[in-house]
């Protein structure tokens, strides 16, 4: 087995069922538990639609905190969509999601999916350089540099293997899909979770705050 | 077969200019990556070779790779060379028959003992009564006729590398030609069937150098090799806009647009088909419409389907992901349902306590 047969095959078919598996465990075991018994009244009659809305509003900073959260919100939001334009957005990736869901769209033309993927690399080590310079904002634990490793790893590798850098192109090709089934393995077990949570955190966010008639 | 003794007669002989033989050292030399200063050398080495003994041995094969050889147009410099050698063994073109033909192995491989060229077009199966030649069989007359050759070119993907008769359930339990003989230098030809010059151009090499030329991890000539198909695809630019053929009588296909989604192995195939192309240079698969199927690479027919983009997930069988979401779903309910039965313990507890 060539390591390019390893990673489309085993690797990456057990990393997407360890990320299935994971995911639903850890969305199901926490809301599944039970919430304690609200035994105070609302002081907002509009309480959940309150809730429900801070999904949305807390995209963006409270307008105060603008000028303070500039370069964090601008190189974040950069960092995002560029990296979900390249995941949706490239031939293989299309293939890829074809092959397992049947579903295909059109691809963007190569040179704009690099582009792209390269503001998404770029604006990574935007965040890390924030991260690094300011500790004590982020109080970083391992598990942050690993998950930022592990993001990075894809684009960093994907690039690599566009622009035909380093190893041949099969192999620099499994080591893409390697470090994608990395990233998928770490996925449940990471604050990488935080891109299904952030509905319910928000959301939770929102209820409890409305409840207390707190100003959202 | 000529009886020349050397090649610059042969060629006089058969019409070929001193310019046209020329510029085939010159092509020779450019794509085997020599330096320009050994197009001279090559060409007097070329014209004073003495006939090489070859021996070709043909085992489980289809004689596609002789027919790619000798059948592929009008007679060439490349046919020429392949004339001008002593084939003193090949089943195919050989006139003689039967014991006449062992006996002419026989006797090539004790004349030019340490000197003669093997040359094996097809795999080897391990259990002997599978293919035999003359009551020998295939695995005995390799390693009898690999003792005293000077180095093995293993002719196209079953002898490289196991090729279409290894291919799983791999009934004769076939193996190449690498796997049998480790004491000789081997030089693979991979393709199915290999390139025609990439054939006589290691030939060629030989015969002016006196040695096989630089090869790749896979003992494939770099020359040939040494770079993939869709790196050389005249449909690369369309593969770059993005612009694909989806299916093989879309508008995107009569526009020739990039056959990667329609399973193309190019990006992973090493080949120099496109841009030696074959015929005298006329077309190659990609050129007439069908994707690459990656025919030079080890275990091609067992890797992938061949209308498979080399982007899908090749999982073949194993849990699959219908079920994991099932494990995951039962371990978070049983996780919560943990959880809950510890919180009302603990509020039985404290209640107790109150």
């Amino acid at each position: 087995m060539t390591l390019l047969e390893f990673a489309r095959g085993p690797a990456i078919h057990w990393a997407l069922i360890i990320l299935v598996a994971g995911t639903i465990w850890r969305l199901l075991g926490v809301l599944a538990l039970t919430r304690g018994g609200d035994l105070s009244r609302p002081r907002d009659a509009f309480g959940n639609y309150k809730g429900y809305r801070t999904v949305f509003s807390r995209a963006w900073p409270s307008s105060e905190f603008n000028v303070a959260t500039r370069y964090q919100t601008i190189v974040a939001y950069l960092f995002h969509f560029a990296t979900l334009i390249v995941v949706v957005g490239i031939t293989a990736h299309i293939e890829f999601i074809q092959s397992l869901t049947g579903a295909s769209w059109p691809a963007l033309p190569n040179a704009v999916g690099v582009a792209i993927g390269i503001v998404a690399l770029v604006s990574l080590l935007a965040l890390i350089l924030r991260r690094l310079t300011n500790p004590s904002i982020y109080c970083s634990n391992l598990g942050d540099y690993i998950t930022w490793i592990l993001v990075a790893a894809p684009l960093i590798t994907g690039l690599m293997a566009f622009a035909h850098l380093g190893p041949r192109y099969e192999t620099m090709l499994a080591i893409h899909i390697l470090s994608v089934a990395l990233m998928f393995i770490w996925f449940p077990f990471s604050k990488l979770m935080h891109s299904i949570w952030f509905v319910f955190s928000r959301a939770q966010s929102g209820l409890t705050y409305a409840h207390k008639g707190v100003q959202i | 077969m000529t009886r020349q003794s050397t090649l610059g007669a042969l060629l006089r002989s058969q019409g070929v200019s001193r310019r046209a033989f020329l510029k085939f050292c010159t092509t020779t030399a450019s794509v085997m990556a020599l330096p320009a200063s050994l197009i001279p050398v090559m060409a007097d080495a070329l014209e004073q070779a003495q006939r090489q003994s070859v021996i070709w041995l043909s085992f489980q094969e289809c004689t596609g790779c002789t027919e790619a050889l000798t059948r592929s147009h009008a007679p060439t410099l490349e046919g020429l060379i392949f004339d001008f050698i002593s084939l003193d063994y090949h089943h195919t073109l050989q006139a003689a028959s039967g014991r006449a033909a062992e006996a002419a192995r026989e006797e090539a491989m004790r004349e030019h003992a340490g000197k003669y060229l093997l040359l094996v077009d097809g795999s080897i199966p391990t259990v002997k009564a599978y293919s035999t030649i003359a009551g020998i069989s295939n695995l005995d007359m390799l390693k009898d006729s690999a003792v005293n050759a000077a180095a093995i070119i293993a002719v196209g993907t079953c002898a490289a590398y196991g090729g279409l008769p290894m291919a799983a359930p791999n009934p004769t339990s076939a193996v190449p030609v690498s796997d049998l003989i480790t004491d000789k230098p081997i030089i693979n030809i991979p393709g199915c069937p290999p390139l025609p010059l990439a054939i006589t151009g290691v030939i060629a090499h030989y015969l002016t150098l006196g040695t096989l030329p630089a090869l790749d991890a896979l003992d494939r000539p770099l020359a040939f090799f040494g770079e993939n198909i869709h790196d050389r695809c005249y449909r690369r630019p369309f593969y770059d806009r993005g612009l694909f053929a989806e299916t093989f009588d879309d508008a995107g296909a009569r526009k020739g647009w990039c056959l990667y989604k329609l399973g193309c192995k190019g990006p992973v195939a090493y080949n120099a088909c496109a841009h030696v192309k074959w015929n005298q240079g006329v077309s190659f698969p990609i050129q007439s419409g069908h994707g690459c199927i990656g025919c030079s690479e080890p275990g091609f027919w067992d890797s992938a389907g061949i209308y498979e983009s080399i982007a899908d997930g090749q999982f073949g069988t194993g849990p699959k992901l219908a079920s994991a979401a099932v494990v995951g779903a039962v371990a978070g309910a049983g996780a919560a349902l943990l959880a809950r039965g510890k919180k009302e313990k603990k509020a039985a507890a404290h209640a107790a306590n109150e």
